[in-house]
């Protein structure tokens, strides 16, 4: 167990490496991503720009550069080129607004999910099984930001009937009545790409378990259905749906949620990384980015433990 | 007289399917008594397991039709709902599957499944069922049960699955314990351990058994009674020595002379039935035997009913040859020294 949690660290830290020093490499190879134009400003002179090429260190090997970077990232002094905003303490402020989005949205997707990918098996064929099908499918085609939008107007802003209130993030500190009623709609938007595509797996996952040897063994022990369903179907089914959702939710929380912060201007990571893209502005590009891949690398690992708790099979002996 | 448990009269089962309706089971019937052993025997696709998986009811789908009579102790099985159904499965009557490598879930202990179905049954809790599958796979032949109750299957060999399957078959004292090819997928030297256990436990039990089979060497010291199957249908039935001893179906022949034996002069090649058995959407008309049966001849094209031609009482076959001429032509068949064809 303790090899395989220092395995796994090691593991982390090359991913890590490797992520970041990709992206900076990216970047810097990008045309236009040199900042010191901009930074400088439409009226800048040479002298500007070269000064600022000075203080940014652009002038050296790339490789000084990046090392610097990941050097004051670190020691969290880190500054943000186009709002010289410290990039650590921008991206702790986000964290609150993503993760109350993610746990939320989180937790609706996986229970609808499973729900629905179950009622769907076990009317497998029948008519509730195709409307089912077909919503799922129109659930996982919808685009965030359309859909964000559309359920905006509806819901609201009035048109025709508005109980919630519009966008922004209220602090669950400050107010957990309207934390809650401001995350509702991006909670949901969030989640129904997620529930289509869970309720699809998990249907086949269920129709594929069902006939299963040791599933007629639990029938011909005279286990009620229900029981047989829970314990021996879904029980089994779920083991794969623990990756996925692992994994899904990493990538939320690590600031994939950009077009639902954005839609529902809930300033969270994905909001800042957007805005970061948006300006080419490489310290909290690279801030990001170190802490999406660290949340992926660390529910990687969560997931694995969690798979060898759910499946016997696989436990280290 | 023995007491009677089930009693199955002309159940037909049908499968619809995309291509047409699977005759799986086409007119069979057989009793048994407690303390007994019945052999059904067959090739795959002859409709054995089906037969069955049926006196369970784990055959009932949207898509099958049945047909005829499955009395356990006067009550129709196949009338029986859902819930009635799951008082007699595991409770009653159980069943032992084929392939104990798929047929135990991975994910739980062997004592944990073991324990479900006392639980389920006997409202027993979890204690007292622990210490039952405890004794249960003592009786079965685990070694250091105790502690071997909370491994998982994966840790267990075949043979030691097939044993951990017997004795969760046998959980809550079932009247009747159905064995579908218990044996085919495990290695030789543990099969008869397996059937001499089954055998062992019949009594230990008090219950009586179906054992489902291919290989009429399986079952040749333990059945009573066999019935043997071809094509979704009886095609002889007889009590144990006389069906090994006067065969009367060209099939059985077949059968018989399939199994290697070590008190005959080796031969090159052991006998096989030539062909394959036929499709169950299309049934030739007539013996169904009749495309593979080497002694077919012009009243073959019309079916024969299963009934008793020979002294022997309750002795009954589905074949037109006169017995005179079966017990000439079966000869050679049965050493093995002519392939059937």
């Amino acid at each position: 167990m303790l090899a395989f949690i220092v395995r796994r660290l090691i593991g982390a830290v090359i991913v890590l490496i490797a992520v970041s020093f990709i992206t900076y490499l990216i970047f810097v190879k990008i045309p236009g991503g040199d900042p010191a134009p901009r930074i400088a400003g439409r009226t800048a002179t040479e002298a500007n720009i070269a000064d600022i090429r000075e203080k940014l260190r652009l002038n050296e090997p790339f490789y000084d550069q990046y090392w610097g970077m990941m050097q004051s990232l670190f020691t969290g002094s880190l500054k943000s080129y186009s709002s010289q905003l410290d990039v650590v303490d921008q991206i702790k402020g986000g964290i609150p607004a993503t993760v109350s989005l993610c746990v939320g949205a989180g937790i609706i997707w996986l229970s609808l999910g499973i729900l629905v990918g179950l009622i769907s098996a076990v009317t497998a064929g029948r008519w509730s099984d195709r409307v089912i099908t077909i919503l799922a499918l129109i659930g996982i085609s919808l685009p965030v930001f359309w859909l964000g939008l559309i359920s905006r107007y509806f819901f609201a802003q009035g048109h025709p009937f508005s109980f919630l209130p519009d966008g922004e993030y209220v602090p669950i500190t400050d107010n957990p009545w309207q934390w809650f009623v401001h995350l509702l709609l991006p909670w949901f938007v969030l989640a129904i790409l997620f529930i289509g595509f869970y309720g699809r797996v998990l249907r086949s996952n269920i129709l594929d378990t069902i006939n299963e040897d040791y599933v007629r063994t639990a029938k011909a022990k005279g286990l009620p259905y229900r029981r047989v369903l829970v314990k021996h179907v879904l029980r089994n089914s779920l083991i794969p749906i623990v990756t996925l959702f692992g994994l899904d939710f990493a990538a939320v929380v690590g600031g994939s949620a950009i077009l639902t912060e954005t839609v529902f201007d809930l300033k969270g990571v994905g909001w800042y990384a957007a805005k970061a893209v948006q300006d080419l502005d490489l310290p909290p590009i690279m801030g990001v980015t170190i802490y999406a891949t660290f949340f992926i690398v660390f529910f990687s690992v969560v997931v694995d433990l969690l798979y060898a708790w759910l499946d016997p099979r696989i436990r280290p002996t | 007289m023995a007491e009677r448990l089930i009693e199955v009269s002309d159940l037909h089962v049908h499968f619809a399917t995309e291509d047409g309706v699977v005759k799986a089971v086409d007119g069979v019937s057989f009793e048994l008594q407690r303390g007994q052993v019945l052999g059904i025997v067959g090739e795959s696709g002859s409709g054995k397991s089906v037969t069955a998986m049926t006196l369970l009811g784990l055959t009932r789908d949207k898509n099958t039709r049945f047909e005829g009579e499955v009395l356990y102790k006067g009550r129709d099985v196949l009338k029986m709902n859902e819930h009635e159904l799951e008082d007699v499965r595991g409770n009653e009557m159980s069943m032992i599957f084929q392939d104990p490598m798929t047929s135990l879930n991975p994910v739980y202990t062997i004592g944990a499944q073991i324990r479900e179905a006392i639980q389920i049954h006997e409202r027993a809790d979890k204690r007292v069922a622990r210490a039952r599958s405890v004794e249960l796979l003592k009786q079965v032949g685990i070694p250091n049960a105790e502690s071997r109750v909370d491994n998982y299957p994966h840790e267990f060999s075949g043979g030691m699955r097939q044993r951990a399957m017997i004795a969760m078959a046998l959980a809550c004292n079932p009247d009747v314990l159905i064995a579908d090819e218990p044996t085919t997928a495990l290695d030789v030297t543990i099969q008869a351990q397996i059937i001499e256990l089954i055998d062992r436990l019949k009594d230990e039990f008090n219950s009586a058994v179906i054992l489902i089979t291919h290989d009429l060497g399986v079952v040749a010291d333990v059945a009573d009674e066999i019935v043997v199957m071809y094509a979704g249908r009886v095609v002889e039935r007889a009590a144990t020595r006389p069906l090994f001893y006067d065969p009367q179906h060209p099939y059985t022949w077949g059968l018989l002379g399939s199994i290697p034996r070590l008190d005959r002069p080796k031969q090159e090649r052991l006998h096989s039935i030539k062909g394959t058995p036929p499709s169950l959407i299309n049934a030739p008309a007539g013996c169904k035997f009749r495309p593979r049966c080497p002694h077919a001849f012009e009243k073959c094209k019309e079916e024969p009913s299963l009934e008793n031609r020979v002294e022997e009482p309750g002795h009954l076959d589905r074949c037109w040859l006169s017995v005179e001429e079966k017990r000439r032509l079966r000869v050679p068949t049965l050493a093995g020294t002519e392939e059937a064809a």
